[in-house]
């Protein structure tokens, strides 16, 4: 019995170890190699955002695949999991710019994520460019931070004008993740461009992240009787929210969300209770932009079998944008890369990209998508001066 | 803000007794460890997540029907927490406490990577099933099946639990072991057996829990088990740690403040969570030994 337990400590010692590196990923050794170019890979791959988190890396990984070597050296990816969660985020993000030494960081899905890891970034003068992060404060101050996507103010203000003018609503609920940056950011840039136009918001209720229970948040704004409900936040949350809000009979409410809600499993976990809520996104693959689109859907489908979503769209163009910023800069210096990025102009498969001086990418264009029969459908496309 | 009516109230109080009486269940398999080791069973949180786990691929890779699935996770669950009390308990039964309180936080982190690589950290979404959550309306009052089951199916548990401990003998042996090792050795009782039995319970309870929990909260993750995990082992102490109806009581509180802090106070639901500490403070402040509980003179 002692020998089989001895064994099963072992295996189980063993398992954990590999747990462990299975995050370092193609990391392994560390350490400068100047015939490889190490670009880090920032993003949650285990926790609450661990899908949102995957399904960005296989955009990375596609245009790592596809796009080969860089300056004649051969391209490593160092992927570190910043466990969804802010506090690991800041070691993650210390752990790949002093450990692993990377020459360039891609990522994180998710705004807070990526804000506890800016100042490693900023300190360690290291280019971070995120794909998804669209809350502002992720760039602002931080010169070593860039973005690809579009920002909060204007998804608030694409969302609003929905809302208001499309679906007529002059009454919305807010309930929204105040322990998320973006959630947070998202509500207030959300309310402000909605009072504007002169709709009312009537009820507000907020929860955390990991929250399960959302009846009484449910409650206390439905009896308010809002039109809509637009609920910010991370995607298992607003399932669970709209499929409670199902369960307690209020079958009619239509609901509204961020980016952040196209993940499958917003769809396998909220079953029917999601079709017919609204989001905005970056990217659908039925309508393309330029043949860089038409190239990343085809390489996608070839190796996946099903249609990508925006954020592996997003994650192939922060790969695309890092390697074109590379290639312009001739080195992996820091400020080379800088400068490259002042006048650099990248057809991503989600538009062209270019660069403003707080380092986000200048978007004029988003996506509406709803969900349909289980799947995230295109709806429109908005185009915001 | 208008007015809470009564439906909300009601509504309301129907959801808190749901919630509490899930507490309730995980709650007393930290309580019964602690009760006999002196142990605050760290991993208990994870047993939860691992039941859950277990469940889903009852269902969904041995296509087994769901009162079937349900029924092996339970049964893998209990065998899971004999293993854990073997494996990382029992060779530390005379070693300090400590020792077993840092061997319980190792076996928490074991077993959230040991999902990690076998199941990965991507959300998965608990078996649905008909019967439960179906959605019922009774006078306003709109409720899952589930949240009529969860708190019978719990009173019936704890029904049962009072009688196993109170008035058989291995709840006898249960209850002399809790107070004295040594001597109860000396009265020929089977000291490793009786523990056995306990996390056994324990994580038997910690499955029922899991699996309702599963069926109104469908997500499944490595760290799902984390927070009710905490949220419950704050019960059993509110309660008195140690003491059964404690846990029970402890939980439905803690149910009842987490659904009516939000309900009256939208504005602070955002810390819900925090209020579950304040509790937890406020108890060991002005009643240590927590609602219940009895003080016991620390053994030598």
């Amino acid at each position: 019995m002692k020998k089989f337990l001895t064994v099963f400590l072992v295996l189980a010692m063993a398992l954990a170890l590999l747990a462990g590196c299975g995050s370092t990923g193609d990391g392994g050794g560390g350490g400068e190699d100047s015939d490889v170019i190490r670009i880090g890979v920032f993003e949650p791959l285990t926790g609450a955002n661990a899908a949102g988190g995957e399904i960005e890396v296989r955009g990375i990984e596609l245009a790592h695949e596809y796009l080969g070597d860089l300056l004649g050296k051969k391209v490593e990816l160092v992927k570190v999991d910043n466990k969804s969660d802010a506090v690991e985020a800041a070691t993650a993000a210390s752990r790949l710019v002093e450990n692993e030494k990377v020459d360039i960081v891609l990522g994180s899905w998710g705004s807070t994520l990526s804000i506890a890891g800016g100042d490693a970034f900023k300190n360690s003068q290291t280019v971070a460019i995120a794909a998804s992060a669209t809350n502002p404060n992720v760039t602002l101050g931080n010169d070593y931070y860039y973005r690809i996507c579009f920002l909060d103010p204007f998804q608030g203000t694409v969302l609003a004008n929905y809302a208001y003018k499309t679906m007529g609503a002059t009454k919305v609920g807010i309930i929204y993740e105040t322990s998320n940056d973006y959630a947070v950011g998202l509500r207030n840039f959300f309310k402000n461009s909605y009072e504007e136009l002169g709709g009312e918001i009537v009820a507000e209720a907020m929860y955390q992240t990991n929250d399960q229970d959302f009846n009484s948040q449910l409650m206390t704004v439905m009896a308010e009787k809002p039109d809509v409900i637009f609920a910010p936040g991370n995607y298992t949350e607003a399932a669970l929210i709209m499929k409670q809000a199902r369960a307690l009979g209020y079958d009619d409410i239509k609901f509204l969300g961020g980016d952040t809600w196209e993940t499958p499993p917003l769809i396998e976990v909220g079953g029917e209770a999601v079709e017919g809520c609204v989001i905005t996104t970056f990217f659908d693959p039925d309508a393309p932009l330029n043949d860089m689109t038409t190239t990343f859907v085809e390489l996608y489908r070839e190796k996946y079998n099903e249609d990508p979503a925006a954020f592996t769209a997003l994650g192939f163009d922060v790969y695309l944008t890092a390697y074109k910023a590379i290639e312009a800069a001739g080195s992996t210096d820091s400020e080379a890369i800088r400068e490259a990025l002042k006048t650099l102009e990248v057809e991503g498969c989600t538009g062209s990209i270019r660069f403003d001086e707080n380092g986000d990418a200048i978007k004029d264009t988003a996506i509406l998508k709803t969900v349909q029969d289980g799947k995230f459908t295109f709806l429109d496309t908005v185009k915001i001066d | 803000m208008s007015a809470i009516t009564s439906d909300m109230l009601l509504q309301s109080l129907a959801n808190a007794i749901t919630l509490g009486s899930l507490y309730a269940l995980v709650a007393i398999g930290y309580t019964m460890v602690y009760g006999i080791l002196r142990l605050i069973n760290f991993a208990h949180g994870e047993i939860f997540m691992m039941s859950m786990y277990f469940a889903f691929y009852f269902v969904t890779a041995a296509m087994l029907p769901w009162y079937l699935a349900f029924l092996f996770a339970i049964a893998c669950t209990g065998i899971l927490g004999i293993i854990i009390e073997r494996a990382a308990y029992r060779p530390l039964r005379e070693a300090p406490r400590i020792s077993l309180l840092i061997s319980s936080i190792g076996v928490s982190y074991l077993l959230q990577n040991l999902a990690v690589v076998l199941f990965s950290g991507i959300q998965k979404q608990f078996p649905p099933v008909a019967m439960f959550q179906d959605v019922i309306t009774i006078a306003n009052v709109r409720i899952q099946k589930l949240s009529i089951y969860v708190p019978l199916i719990t009173a019936v548990l704890v029904i049962v639990l009072l009688y196993l401990v109170n008035k058989t003998k291995i709840g006898m042996a249960m209850r002399a072991s809790s107070k004295d090792f040594e001597t109860s050795r000396l009265m020929g009782i089977n000291v490793n057996r009786v523990i056995a039995v306990t996390f056994c319970i324990g994580s038997v309870l910690a499955a029922v829990g899991a699996i309702m929990w599963g069926l109104k909260y469908p997500k499944i993750e490595p760290y799902v088990g984390t927070l009710p995990g905490l949220k419950c082992f704050i019960a059993a102490v509110i309660g008195g740690i140690g003491n059964i109806k404690g846990a029970v009581i402890g939980a439905l509180l803690l149910g009842f403040i987490e659904i009516f802090i939000v309900l009256f106070f939208p504005a602070l639901s955002g810390y819900k969570d925090a209020f579950a500490f304040v509790a937890l403070i406020v108890i060991l402040l002005v009643r240590p030994s927590g609602l219940v509980g009895e003080k016991i003179a620390n053994k030598v």
